[in-house]
């Protein structure tokens, strides 16, 4: 995780299209200056954070699903769940499942595990639009060959 | 078309808290129940559940912007729930 520039997905694990599923791997940092507040003399991943992770996880299904042709954006966060504490250096496996295809968005199951045990879940919908910006869309494209979202991963499954 | 009407009246009265009996087929989902878009994606999923369908959001959105359109086509209720048997019907057609 990046949290300074809010980029909560450190790589992909695995994507399937196919099955509409996609899992990625978020490492919390041991240092940062939120944990300054959150909480001073004990650090804890904010859950706000936990769920744009489970966001930024279902963005990238979206976008991989449309081939990079649109951008999808929060618009929803339902029967969110906060089930654990999560500390700095925590490994966590973040999947999310493409549960509905609509015109214009999507809705997905998204969940957080750490060490196998359940940490987070929440049912999203997000907004599925064309990119504002051709600037953004090269910018979403080099994030996701940053994170390991290839053009193949995209043409398999 | 009344059981449609009915199908989508449960379904507004219970995703946006408004009274059933104050759903009407000549109400007009945006103007008379003022339900907005955000509420309305979480309709359009419903509808889209409960009638297998995918309700084409963008293109009706469309053509309302391009003058192709008025919204009373789309969103008084009588007319959307024709517009769902339409997508039915093209579904098993």
């Amino acid at each position: 995780m990046r949290l300074e520039y809010f980029q909560l997905i450190d790589r992909i694990v695995d994507l399937n299209l196919a099955d509409r599923k996609i899992n990625c791997e978020a490492t919390v940092p041991t240092a940062s200056t939120i944990f300054e507040g959150h909480f001073p003399g004990y650090p804890l991943m904010p859950g706000v954070l936990l769920v744009e992770a489970m966001a930024q996880t279902s963005g990238w299904l979206v976008v991989a699903a449309n081939r990079f042709e649109r951008m999808p954006f929060l618009a929803s966060i339902k029967d969110a769940k906060l089930r654990t504490f999560v500390l700095p250096g925590q490994v966590l496996s973040v999947t999310s499942h493409l549960a509905h295809e609509g015109s214009g968005y999507a809705v997905l199951n998204a969940r957080i595990n750490f060490d196998g045990k359940a940490v987070a879940d929440a049912t999203l919908t997000l907004r599925v639009l064309d990119f504002p910006n051709s600037e953004m869309a090269e910018q979403m494209r080099k994030q996701a060959d940053n994170i390991g979202l290839k053009i193949e991963a995209r043409a398999n499954g | 078309m009344s059981s449609t009407f009915e199908a989508i009246a449960n379904i507004i009265a219970e995703t946006c808290d408004i009274p059933r009996d104050s759903i009407t087929p000549e109400s007009h989902a945006i103007n008379d129940l003022g339900i907005d878009s955000l509420d309305f994606l979480d309709i359009a999923f419903a509808i889209d559940k409960a009638f297998g369908i995918k309700l084409p959001l963008e293109q009706w959105t469309q053509e309302v912007s391009d003058g192709k359109a008025t919204t009373d086509q789309y969103f008084v209720l009588k007319n959307l729930a024709a517009r769902i048997d339409e997508l039915v019907a093209a579904k098993g057609a």
